[in-house]
C-alpha cells in the first residue's frame, strides 16, 4: 500500500512539473507579456523599457527556471497590478474558494448519489424517468444562467436569501447550489450505472443466496463496489470546481480565486495568472492522488496486485 | 418422515414486452435427505430457473407459480420473503453457482464474506464463528485456512474460490444444497476433486443435494436421481442408472447418442435435427414433437402424461414402451484414412513473457512454452491435450504464424513461417475459436462474412465469390437461405458452422481449431464433430484440434500431444494414450474424465 502511494506520489509530482511548464510557456510564448502589460497603443520603447523592467529580456529557459525556483522556495514573484507577493493575495482570496468548491461538492452529493442510487434500485420507474430528466436539464443549463435565475428567483422574487458577498453562510447557499448542481448529472449516472452493474454481479446473488436482502444487502456488498468508480469522478469533478468558481464567484461577487483569476488576467497580471494556473493544476493532481489512494483504500485488488 | 424437498407443477414465466416467456412448464420434483438429484439438460432447458425459483433468487420480473413447495414439511410459499430470506436462504438451502471467479465479493475477505450470514443472524459468537469458518476451509482443502480468512479472492485460483463458495454455504449448515454447474467453468482434475467434495460433505452431513449441469457424465456419476428437462419441461426422470443408462424417452435417448463415450468405440455421433423449441409459444402437443423422429398425429394435439416406465423410472412420451436404440456403431467415416508428410513442422518452441506489475515494477518472466517440438502431417487430427494455462492456445497462434516465438522454429509446408507470405499461409492454414457468439462480426451477413477471406486474397468477381461461398455452406450443410441472415439469427452451432464454413471458403489445407465445441451443447457439439469427420473424409482436411475434452479427443483425434505447464508431457497414437497412458499427468487427466462406465457394484448385479 505504502510502495503504491510513493508511486502514485511520483507521478503526481512528474504531472505537477510538467503542468508548470506548459502554465509557463502558454502565458510567456503564447503571448508577449510586455505587450499585455504595456497595452495595445504603447510604443517599443515603452515595451523594451518593461521587458527589461520585469526581467523579460532574459532567455525563456533562464526565466522558467527562475520562476520554477522562486515556486520551489515559495515565492510566486511580485502582482504587477497590487504590488504584493502573489503568494499572498492568493493565500488571502483561498478560503472562500475552498468553502464555495467544497460546499458545491456537498451539494453535488447530497443530490447525484441518492438519487443515482433510487433509480438504480427502481430502473424504469417514475423515479428513474425523474433523475434522467433532472440530470438531462443540469447538463443543458449553462452554469451563469441558473446563477441568474437563482438570484432572480431567491434574491428578488422571494427575497430569503443573501445573492451577493461572503460574509455569513447564506451567502454560500445560492453559489453552493449553482456550481455544485453543473456536476449532478456526471455523478448521478455513473452511480445509476454503477449500482446497476453492481446489483446484476455474480457475488450479489450470491449475498441474496445467503439470506441478505433489502438495505443490509445494499450497505454490506453493493455501495462499496458501487462507489469506487464515482469516488474518480468526484475527485475530478473537486478539481473543476475551482475552474468553475471564476464564473460564480463574478456573479455572486465572492472574493475568491476565481475572482482574483478573473481580475488578473483583465489586468494582464502574469505572475498572478501564472500562480493560479498552477495552484488549480495542484489541486486536480492532489484530488486525482487522493482518489486513487481512497480507490487502493477500498479495493483489494489494487492494494494487493 | 417427509420428503426433504416435494415441488408439483412449478412454472416460471417472464414477461418482455410483447410477448411471455415460458422458461419453465409443469416441472414436479422431489427429494430424500441425503440424496442427490441430478437435472440435466442443454442450455434454455429450464433448469437453473427451476432452482432459481426455489431460491426466490429470479429476475424481479419473472414469475413462479406451483401447486406444492414443501421443505421438511414447510410451505415455503406461505412464507413472504422477508421470513424466506431470515429461515430459508443459507440456514436451510445453500447454492453455489457456476461462476467462482465472480461469485465472491471483491472487496470484502473470505473471512468477512464466510462469517457474515452466522454474524448477521447472531447465531454464533466472534471466536466461534471465525473457528467455524477455519474448520470448513480446511475442510473443503484450502491449504493455511487461518491465513485465507484475511485474503481476498483475487489472491485464489478458480477451483480455491469455488471450494470457499461450498465452505460459505455449509457455514449455516443447510439441509439442501442446491449447486448449479459447480464445475463447468473449471479444469477437468480439479472439477473432478470439487465433485467429490460435495459427495463426501453430503454423505457427512446427510444433506440433499441438487446437482444442474449440462454434462449428463458428470451427473451419471453422481446422482441418485435424475431428471431430464428439454425446453422448460422435465420430459424424463427416475433413478440414475435407469434414465442415463437405459433411457425411455426419444430425447434422452438422442442426446445419448449425441455424446462421445470414452468407454466405447469411436463412431457417428447421432445429431438431433432442427432447432431447441420456442419458449415464447410452447407448442400444444409433447415439446419435443417437431425434432422426434418417431413422431407421430397424436403427438401434437395433446401434451402426453408422464408415462411410468420400471416403477422407478417415467417418461412423458405417447409410445407406450419406449423406442429401441439401435445400438450398432455406424463406424466414422474417416476411420483409416492414409496419413502423409509433415505439414506445419515446431522444433524447440520457446515463448516468455515479460510482465511488470506496476510502471515501475520489476520484471516478471512467465515461460508459456517450453522447448516444445511438433508436427502435423497431412490428413491426420492432432489433438492438443492440456488444461488452462498449460500453454495450448499460445501454441497455436505461433503455429498459425500469428505470432513469433522468443525462440524456436515453425517450418510450414518446408518453409520457414516467417518466409511465407501471409496471403499463402491464409490459403493453407485457417483457424477456428472457441466462442462463435464472439468471433462473428454481428454487422455482417453471412455472405459478407464467409466471403471475406477471399476479397482479403484479391478476388473481387461477385460470380466467383456466391459460388465459393455456396459451395462453403454447402459444406457446413447450412441452408442457402441463410445467405443474407446475420448471426444474431443464428443458433449456436449454425453460428460455428458458420465460422468454419469462413475458415473454409479459401480451400485451406489445414485448420486449427482452439477448443471449438467447448462453448456449445452436446447436441450441437455432436454435429460439428461429425462435420469433421465428413470433411477429413471427403477433402482430406488437416487438423489441429485444441481441447481439454478427453471424449472429445477419443472422438476424433488420430494422434495426442499433452501438455503441462508449457511442456510436451506425453505424444502418441490416440488409442493408445488413451488406453495406456504412461505419463502420470495424462492418468490424472483421463481418471478426473466424467464416464458413463459401468462402476463395480452394477457389474456385480
Amino acid at each position: 500500500m505504502l510502495k503504491y502511494i510513493a508511486l502514485r506520489g511520483l507521478l503526481a509530482v512528474l504531472v505537477a512539473f510538467t503542468v508548470s511548464l506548459a502554465a509557463f510557456l502558454l502565458l510567456n510564448v503564447a503571448t508577449d507579456p510586455a505587450y499585455a502589460i504595456a497595452g495595445e497603443d504603447a510604443t517599443p520603447d515603452v515595451v523594451e523599457t518593461i521587458r527589461a523592467r520585469y526581467g523579460l529580456n532574459r532567455p525563456l529557459p533562464v526565466r522558467y527556471f527562475d520562476w520554477l525556483g522562486g515556486v520551489l522556495t515559495g515565492d510566486f514573484g511580485e502582482s504587477y497590478y497590487w504590488h504584493k507577493p502573489v503568494a499572498e493575495l492568493v493565500a488571502d482570496r483561498a478560503d472562500e474558494t475552498l468553502k464555495l468548491a467544497f460546499s458545491a461538492m456537498f451539494v453535488t452529493i447530497l443530490i447525484a448519489i441518492p438519487l443515482g442510487a433510487l433509480a438504480a434500485l427502481n430502473p424504469n420507474s417514475w423515479i428513474d424517468r425523474m433523475a434522467l430528466g433532472v440530470a438531462v436539464s443540469a447538463q443543458a443549463v449553462p452554469n451563469f444562467w441558473l446563477g441568474l435565475i437563482m438570484i432572480i428567483l431567491f434574491g428578488v422574487m422571494f427575497p430569503i436569501l443573501p445573492v451577493s458577498g461572503d460574509d455569513t453562510w447564506r451567502h454560500f447557499v445560492l453559489p453552493a447550489f449553482v456550481l455544485g448542481a453543473s456536476s449532478v448529472p456526471a455523478v448521478m449516472r455513473l452511480t445509476r450505472t454503477g449500482l446497476i452493474e453492481v446489483m446484476g454481479a455474480d457475488y450479489i446473488r450470491t449475498a441474496r443466496a445467503k439470506g441478505f436482502r433489502g438495505w443490509p444487502l445494499l450497505r454490506r456488498h453493493a455501495l462499496r463496489n458501487a462507489l469506487l468508480p464515482v469516488i474518480s469522478v468526484l475527485a475530478v469533478q473537486l478539481g473543476q470546481k475551482f475552474g468553475g468558481s471564476v464564473i460564480t464567484e463574478s456573479i455572486f461577487a465572492i472574493n475568491g480565486l476565481g475572482r482574483l483569476a478573473l481580475e488578473s488576467i483583465l489586468g494582464a497580471d502574469i505572475p498572478t495568472v501564472q500562480m493560479l494556473i498552477f495552484v488549480f493544476a495542484i489541486v486536480f493532481v492532489a484530488m486525482n492522488l487522493l482518489a486513487d489512494i481512497l480507490n487502493a483504500a477500498i479495493d483489494p485488488r489494487i492494494r494487493i496486485g | 418422515m417427509s420428503k426433504l424437498l416435494e415441488i408439483n407443477n412449478l412454472s416460471v414465466t417472464l414477461p418482455l414486452p410483447g410477448n411471455t416467456l415460458h422458461v419453465v412448464r409443469d416441472v414436479s420434483i422431489s427429494l430424500e435427505r441425503g440424496q442427490t438429484l441430478g437435472i440435466v439438460g442443454e442450455s434454455g432447458s429450464g433448469k437453473s430457473m427451476s432452482a432459481l425459483a426455489l431460491m426466490r433468487l429470479l429476475p424481479r420480473s419473472a414469475i413462479a407459480d406451483a401447486t406444492t413447495m414443501q421443505l421438511d414439511g414447510l410451505d415455503l410459499r406461505t412464507l413472504d420473503d422477508r421470513n424466506f430470506t431470515r429461515q430459508i436462504a443459507g440456514p436451510q438451502i445453500g447454492m453455489i453457482f457456476q461462476e467462482p471467479m465472480t461469485s465472491l465479493n471483491p472487496v470484502y475477505t473470505i473471512g468477512r464474506q464466510m462469517t457474515e450470514g452466522a454474524v448477521s443472524r447472531g447465531l454464533l459468537s466472534g471466536k466461534q464463528v471465525e473457528r467455524k469458518a477455519i474448520d470448513l476451509l480446511e475442510r473443503v482443502g484450502i491449504p493455511d485456512p487461518a491465513g485465507r480468512m484475511s485474503q481476498f479472492p483475487h489472491q485464489l485460483s478458480g477451483g480455491q474460490r469455488q471450494r470457499v463458495m461450498i465452505a460459505m454455504t455449509l457455514m449455516l449448515d443447510p439441509t439442501l444444497l442446491i449447486a448449479d454447474e459447480p464445475t463447468t467453468a473449471l479444469d477437468v482434475t480439479v472439477q473432478a476433486q470439487i465433485l467429490d467434495l460435495l459427495d463426501d460433505l453430503r454423505r457427512e452431513r446427510q444433506m440433499g443435494m441438487i446437482l444442474i449441469s449440462h454434462d449428463l457424465a458428470v451427473v451419471a456419476e453422481r446422482s441418485d436421481d435424475v431428471a431430464v428437462m428439454y425446453g422448460g419441461e422435465i420430459i424424463e426422470r427416475g433413478d440414475a442408472s435407469g434414465v442415463l443408462r437405459a433411457p425411455a424417452h426419444p430425447y434422452t435417448q438422442s442426446l445419448m447418442l449425441a455424446i462421445p463415450h470414452l468407454g466405447m468405440a469411436p463412431g457417428r455421433l447421432g445429431a438431433i435435427p432442427g432447432t431447441v423449441p420456442s419458449l415464447v409459444s410452447p407448442p400444444k402437443g409433447c415439446i419435443f414433437a417437431p425434432r422426434c423422429s418417431y413422431r407421430r398425429e397424436d403427438c401434437t394435439t395433446a401434451r402426453p402424461q408422464m408415462r411410468d416406465h420400471d416403477g422407478q423410472h417415467s417418461y412423458r412420451c405417447v409410445l407406450e414402451t419406449p423406442p429401441t436404440r439401435h445400438a450398432e456403431v455406424i463406424p466414422l467415416r474417416a476411420a483409416g484414412t492414409p496419413v502423409g508428410q509433415d505439414v506445419i513442422t515446431a522444433t524447440n518452441i520457446n515463448q516468455v513473457f515479460e510482465t511488470r506489475k506496476a510502471l515501475f515494477g520489476a520484471k516478471r518472466q512467465i515461460q508459456a512454452l517450453d522447448d516444445v517440438s511438433l508436427s502435423l502431417k497431412r490428413g491426420e487430427t492432432l489433438a492438443l491435450i492440456g488444461e488452462s494455462g498449460s500453454g495450448k492456445s499460445t501454441l497455436a497462434r505461433i503455429l498459425l504464424g500469428l505470432a513469433q516465438p522468443t525462440s524456436g522454429q515453425v517450418r510450414m509446408l518446408d518453409r520457414p513461417v516467417a518466409e511465407l507470405a501471409p496471403q499463402e499461409r491464409a490459403a493453407f492454414v485457417q483457424p477456428i475459436f472457441q466462442d462463435p457468439y464472439s468471433s462473428l462480426n454481428p454487422r455482417r451477413r453471412l455472405a459478407e462474412i464467409i466471403a471475406r477471406p477471399l476479397q482479403l486474397r484479391g478476388e473481387k468477381d461477385s460470380k466467383v465469390l456466391k459460388q465459393a461461398v455456396g459451395e462453403a455452406l454447402d459444406i457446413v450443410r447450412l441452408p442457402q437461405r441463410l445467405l443474407h441472415a446475420y448471426p444474431s439469427q443464428l443458433s449456436g452451432g449454425q453460428r460455428q458452422r458458420v465460422a468454419i464454413a469462413r475458415a473454409l471458403v479459401t480451400r485451406p489445407a489445414a485448420l486449427i481449431c482452439d477448443e471449438p465445441t467447448s462453448a456449445l451443447d452436446v447436441s450441437v457439439q455432436a454435429q460439428i464433430l461429425n462435420l469433421l469427420d465428413d470433411l477429413k473424409a471427403e477433402m482430406g482436411l488437416t487438423c489441429l484440434l485444441i481441447t481439454h475434452d478427453m471424449a472429445v479427443v477419443h472422438q476424433i483425434a488420430d494422434r495426442v500431444v499433452v501438455m503441462l505447464n508449457g511442456k510436451v508431457v506425453e505424444e502418441g497414437p490416440a488409442q493408445q494414450v488413451l488406453k495406456t497412458p504412461t505419463n502420470d499427468y495424462t492418468r490424472n487427466l483421463l481418471a478426473a474424465a466424467p464416464r458413463f462406465e459401468m462402476t463395480n457394484a452394477e457389474v456385480a448385479s
